[in-house]
């Protein structure tokens, strides 16, 4: 059971989990990934689990708490490259996973988190009531 | 249409793999044991996903609720109608499970956790059997059919 990398890239926080975690591991690395959002004032933070063979209730509850950790933080989360076969299980157990941002790769995660920080850079600026930009991910809300 | 009433009990086979569960490293292990198995028996994927995050749930409800610890045995299972499949049998001697209708309904818990667990295992599975007595302990098992 390795260490989980933790990269800084740019402004983003890029976490790639690479083994299979067990329940202590994983708390760990969600402080990990909270000392190193501190440290490094990221703006984005993205979790990619295209590594991972199964996300169990566990890890799944984590893995929301910390992207609502992170966004408390001032950090938007991307959770990446989550598996069909373990897309299918969550939601056969019951996990929706609701609240949590998502991307098919690393790449549409940074895409993602541009869009994110474009509209709120637009929001602070101009204060619009409503629309404009980042029509590509209509399905975010504040 | 008669053979599927024809599917008969699953027959006893001789365990394969037995471990004991009592930390976290062990839901680990015995994760990628039934992983294995599964893939030599020819599984897919999907199956062994769901199977083994079963396991995982099964597992970890052992090292939270079962003081102790308990343990898990998995041998093959078959039918008479030919199919053969996988059995894990998660076996404590905790506290045992007080209202075990209440306990399989989704968002109950008293270890404050989601309590997905032992419902979420029994949809993830093709069968599930928990027995339970009040200051014993508990078995589950959980049995998936190759297709």
């Amino acid at each position: 059971m390795g260490e989980v990398t933790i990269l800084k890239i740019g402004k983003n926080v890029i976490v790639p989990i690479q083994t299979e975690l067990h329940d202590h591991a994983a708390r760990k690395l969600q402080m990990d990934i909270l000392n190193r959002i501190e440290k490094t004032g990221a703006e984005g933070l993205i979790i990619d689990v295209s590594s991972v063979s199964i996300i169990d209730s566990f890890l799944g509850r984590l893995l929301v708490e910390t992207a609502k950790m992170a966004k408390l933080m001032g950090t938007e989360t991307v959770l990446s490259g989550m598996k069909k076969e373990v897309v299918l299980t969550l939601i056969h157990l019951g996990l929706t996973m609701k609240n949590l941002r998502t991307a098919l790769n690393i790449e549409d995660a940074l895409i993602l988190l541009e869009s994110l920080k474009g509209k709120i850079h637009e929001k602070k600026e101009y204060r619009r009531p409503c629309g404009g930009g980042g029509a590509e991910y209509p399905s975010y809300k504040y | 249409m008669k053979r599927i009433e024809n599917k008969g009990t699953p027959r006893s086979h001789a365990v394969v793999w037995e471990q004991d569960i009592s930390s976290y490293e062990d839901i680990i292990l015995a994760r990628q044991k039934v992983k294995s198995l599964m893939q030599g028996m020819g599984f897919s994927l999907l199956a062994q996903t769901r199977v083994i995050t079963a396991v995982s749930e099964l597992a970890r409800n052992i090292v939270i609720h079962a003081g102790g610890g308990g343990k898990m045995s998995v041998s093959e299972a078959s039918r008479t109608d030919k199919r053969s499949g996988l059995k894990c049998i998660f076996e404590d001697s905790g506290p045992g499970i007080e209202d075990i209708e209440k306990a399989m309904q989704a968002g109950f818990s008293t270890s404050n956790s989601l309590g997905l667990g032992l419902g979420g295992a029994k949809k993830l599975c093709n069968e599930f059997q928990i027995e339970s007595v009040s200051g014993k302990g508990t078995s589950i098992t959980i049995i998936e059919w190759l297709p």
